[in-house]
């Protein structure tokens, strides 16, 4: 069959963040990165070990013996919905915040005080002219200026929304810095698969926890996968997004995050977490039978840990430095390679 | 039926009727053989309200599995249908045909017919004083092409369509998940059910304009047109140009999953988006085709229950006309989420901002069309009051959604469903409602009980919004559409919807009381029960009205039939 829906990278980048934004709040220190340097000498292909990180990472990685850091207990509330909660969750990525501003003090009041006002003059208006109090009905067919009244203020409303709305594209959009740790994302039926190409870490897989399972790691059932994706805190991350069969939707409500894993294109999402923690989502686009069991966690980790995680899958902490083809962020010198 | 003939003295030009008009063809030919509009518009309520039991009985069995999190009844379900070995992904896979059989069924089955082929085929032709639809026969064919239609669709449900039997792709039928990822017969019979039920509402749209443009009585200009009338016009309009895109895509989903194109599949050099670019080109519109005749039926409705004209007439048909026009111009931002570039999505934000100007006009001009009235709280009117506010909710959670910016968080989520099921179940049904009320004796020559009608309003209007808004929260905290289950955080609303649910069946039970009590034993209706405020031509014929009314064309004068 031709249908066989293969990852050909056709190029199809899905967006170019071509527009000329100041991208100042990124300016990341690449220096903070100065922990250990141990050297690792090739990537060992092994998915990262399950739950009980230390005695199974060592059984994993024989040569270079960096255990993973512990598995990170979630905290309740923190990116996860409450029992019983009617609000967004809480955010930790910048565009995140900005847009849960938006959501919560622009756009709720005004809907809700449109909500109420309709009501309000529906109800004085079902009162005061019920056929007991006014018998006569007025012939009033036309007023000019009340109807231009009420088309030009709601056009006025939509302009004090679509202003803060615009910028805050223009802001999600932002292009990551030169130096954002790239991740990439596969959707495939029914699970995830994660990549890191510059630290040299081949994709794993992350799959639904059982219930038991998820009950014994004190996790969220049908939030928690099995492997979690390991990223950062504090840095800027950039997620490569596709999808290997079908179109999932990769989705962490608590960082604003949500983007569709399309077969044949590279989709791009960049943010930067706040705090350790785990944030959890799940696939966000019907993908098929467990399209509701394909969980994803993201692991955000203190950089030291980081790194001392990336060491334990047997990549390469420094990421694009060690490999010779790119310019290493170090040596800014080393400009007449540029072609 | 009655064999009354219309009364004379309440037209001009007019000759009393002779009994000619009255020869009605035996049953055979009369029902299915029809060249009526009043006997295919009475076919296509009878159809809408099977097809509507169906699909709110679907509706029942989602709400009872989601009522807790856990798989509850799904399994079960599942072995009824795939055989008792069912596996669990053959029960989800169920759970997915519901979710596809429940779009489907009450947007082509349900909303569609009801409002343009139900009270259109109605209303339309009387509204205008013609004597009735351009094509009479192709309005036949019309009806009876949603029959096979239907019959595709349901029997979808026992054939493979991939993990299990039927068609599991959601009612968008998103490639490739409809191309490789749904092996089996099952999706091709869905796409060949909408395209039946396109092609019966293509013809369908162009009788509608042909009649309205060709067929209006003597002084009816467009200007005097009813809104209900206008609303049908604007209607027709969308399904002639956004049905035949639909047809496009799905012909090209089939030759995708047949013939081993690769319109959507990149390793051919297709694209999943292209499917969803014209998919929603067609979807976007179809909202409006759902709502736009509620519009109708809500403003001969307020105008009729307050004695007064319509406020603002001509904004409230040239607003139509603009929902309609914009329409076309916004589809992708149900595509929000797809990776399409800043420029693109700060379009589709900016643009479907738009509508709301538009809608607002029309929400006050309806209730300026009351100000000042002398209003009576009839039930259509409780109906057409109830949609208004409902309308009003469902469309300010529009304007949120249509921030693409904010949108990446609800978008997939419930909060989506619960903004479309208050524009459509509460809007639009409520609507269908409306006209129901409002037309029931007109159409049957009874009077419905008006008792159960408030009643019947009071409880479904409490029960859906128990069971729809509970799901903004749902959305909000991040609870994704289409799943069969959920995360333990998620309960307390999802029970609350379903007892929402409960609520709502025990009314729509009200109304099917009170539908075959009122048939069997209602008062009969006079020929105009509502009084001097109802000034559309349907009132001045008979209840119900002669099986031919105008053979002889009313001429309508200055005073004007808003």
């Amino acid at each position: 069959m031709k249908m066989v829906k293969s990852l050909v990278l056709a190029g199809l980048l899905a967006f170019s963040p071509a527009l000329g934004m100041t991208q100042t709040a990124f300016a990341q220190d690449n220096a903070t990165a100065a922990a250990p340097a141990a050297e690792a000498p090739a990537p060992v292909a092994a998915a990262p070990a399950e739950s009980a990180a230390a005695p199974a990472a060592a059984t994993a990685a024989p040569a270079e013996k960096v255990a993973a850091p512990p598995r990170m207990k979630p905290t309740e509330g923190i990116g996860m919905p409450m029992p019983g909660e009617w609000t967004i969750q809480k955010q930790f990525t910048d565009t995140g915040r900005q847009a849960l501003w938006m959501h919560n003090y622009l756009l709720m009041p005004i809907i809700t005080f449109t909500s109420i006002f309709v009501l309000i003059l529906l109800a004085w208006t079902m009162f005061r002219y019920r056929r007991a109090a006014n018998p006569t009905p007025s012939k009033t067919s036309h007023n000019t200026l009340i109807e231009v009244i009420w088309t030009v203020l709601p056009v006025l409303i939509l302009l004090v929304i679509a202003v803060p709305s615009i910028g805050l594209l223009a802001d999600q959009y932002k292009p990551a810095p030169k130096d954002a740790l790239t991740v990439k994302v596969t959707g495939y039926q029914w699970y995830w698969g994660y990549e890191y190409p510059d630290q040299g870490i081949p994709e794993f897989v992350s799959n639904l926890q059982t219930e038991e399972k998820a009950k014994e790691n004190g996790e969220p059932y049908l939030l928690s996968p099995d492997n979690r994706l390991v990223l950062p805190a504090g840095k800027p991350i950039k997620l490569i997004i596709t999808g290997a069969d079908v179109i999932h939707s990769f989705a962490v409500p608590s960082l604003w995050v949500k983007m569709d894993a399309v077969p044949g294109r590279l989709n791009e999402k960049s943010f930067t977490i706040d705090k350790p923690g785990v944030y959890y989502g799940q696939c966000s686009e019907l993908c098929g039978a467990r399209h509701g069991f394909m969980p994803i966690a993201i692991e955000a980790l203190p950089p030291a840990q980081f790194e001392q995680w990336v060491l334990s899958q047997g990549g390469n902490p420094k990421g694009k430095a060690a490999t010779p083809a790119t310019t290493a962020a170090a040596a800014p010198a080393a400009a007449p390679a540029k072609i | 039926m009655s064999t009354t003939t219309a009364n004379p003295d309440d037209f001009h030009g007019s000759h009393a009727h002779d009994d000619h008009g009255e020869h009605k063809p035996a049953f055979f030919a009369r029902w299915f053989m029809s060249t009526n509009h009043k006997d295919i518009g009475t076919l296509y309520l009878i159809f809408a309200i099977i097809a509507g039991i169906i699909g709110g009985s679907i509706s029942g069995l989602m709400r009872a599995e989601l009522a807790h999190p856990g798989i509850q009844y799904l399994h079960t379900w599942a072995m009824w249908m795939d055989g008792p070995d069912a596996s669990m992904d053959q029960a989800y896979h169920l759970w997915n045909v519901l979710i596809t059989a429940h779009g489907l069924i009450m947007v082509f089955f349900m909303v569609m017919p009801a409002m343009i082929g139900g009270f259109g085929n109605w209303f339309v032709p009387i509204m205008i004083g013609a004597p009735d639809m351009a094509f009479p026969r192709m309005n036949n064919i019309s009806f009876w092409l949603l029959i096979p239609a239907f019959v595709l669709l349901l029997g979808s449900t026992f054939v493979p369509g991939g993990t299990g039997n039927g068609a599991g792709t959601g009612w968008t039928v998103y490639a490739p998940l409809s191309t490789s990822g749904s092996a089996g017969p099952a999706v091709d019979m869905a796409i060949l059910s909408l395209h039946l039920a396109g092609a019966s509402s293509i013809l369908g749209a162009i009788n509608f304009i042909t009649t309205i443009f060709n067929m209006r009585a003597p002084g009816m200009t467009l200007h005097k047109m009813p809104l209900f009338v206008w609303s049908v016009l604007v209607t027709a309009f969308l399904l002639l140009l956004a049905l035949p895109v639909l047809a496009a895509a799905i012909t090209m989903l089939l030759t995708d999953r047949n013939f081993g194109t690769t319109f959507y599949d990149a390793a051919g050099g297709g694209d999943p988006e292209l499917y969803q670019h014209l998919f929603w080109f067609f979807g976007h519109p179809e909202v409006y085709i759902m709502i736009l005749p509620g519009f109708g039926i809500v403003s001969q409705i307020v105008s009729t229950f307050s004695r007064k004209p319509v406020f603002g007439y001509l904004g409230m048909a040239y607003a139509m006309v603009a929902i309609g026009v914009v329409g076309f111009v916004v589809w992708a931002h149900h595509m929000f989420t797809t990776g399409m570039s800043v420029n693109v999505k700060m379009y589709f934000t900016a643009a479907t901002m738009v509508i709301a100007v538009p809608t607002g006009i029309k929400i006050f001009s309806w209730i300026a069309t009351m100000w000042g009235g002398s209003m009576s709280f009839k039930t259509p009117m409780m109906w057409a009051i109830g949609f208004i506010f409902m309308f009003t909710v469902g469309g300010v959670t529009g304007v949120v959604l249509a921030n693409g910016g904010v949108d990446d968080v609800m978008h997939d989520t419930y909060y989506v469903v619960a903004h479309f099921h208050y524009v459509l179940s509460l809007g639009a049904v409520f609507g269908l409602f409306a006209g129901f009320y409002y037309w029931f004796p007109k159409m049957s020559g009874k009077m419905y009980n008006e008792f159960l009608g408030q009643l019947h309003f009071w409880v479904f209007f409490i029960g859906v919004n128990l069971l729809f808004f509970p799901m903004h929260f749902l959305g909000l905290s991040g609870m994704p559409r289409r799943y069969p289950d959920y995360p333990a955080a998620f309960e307390k609303w999802n029970t609350l919807a379903s007892h929402g649910y409960e609520i709502m069946a025990a009314g729509m039970i009200i109304f099917f009381i009170n539908l075959i009590w009122s048939l069997a034993a209602g008062k009969k209706a006079a020929d105009n029960p509502w009084g001097e405020g109802a000034t559309t031509l349907e009132w001045t014929l008979s209840s119900p009205p002669p099986f031919h009314q105008f053979e002889t064309l009313p001429i309508i004068d200055d005073a004007g039939h808003h």
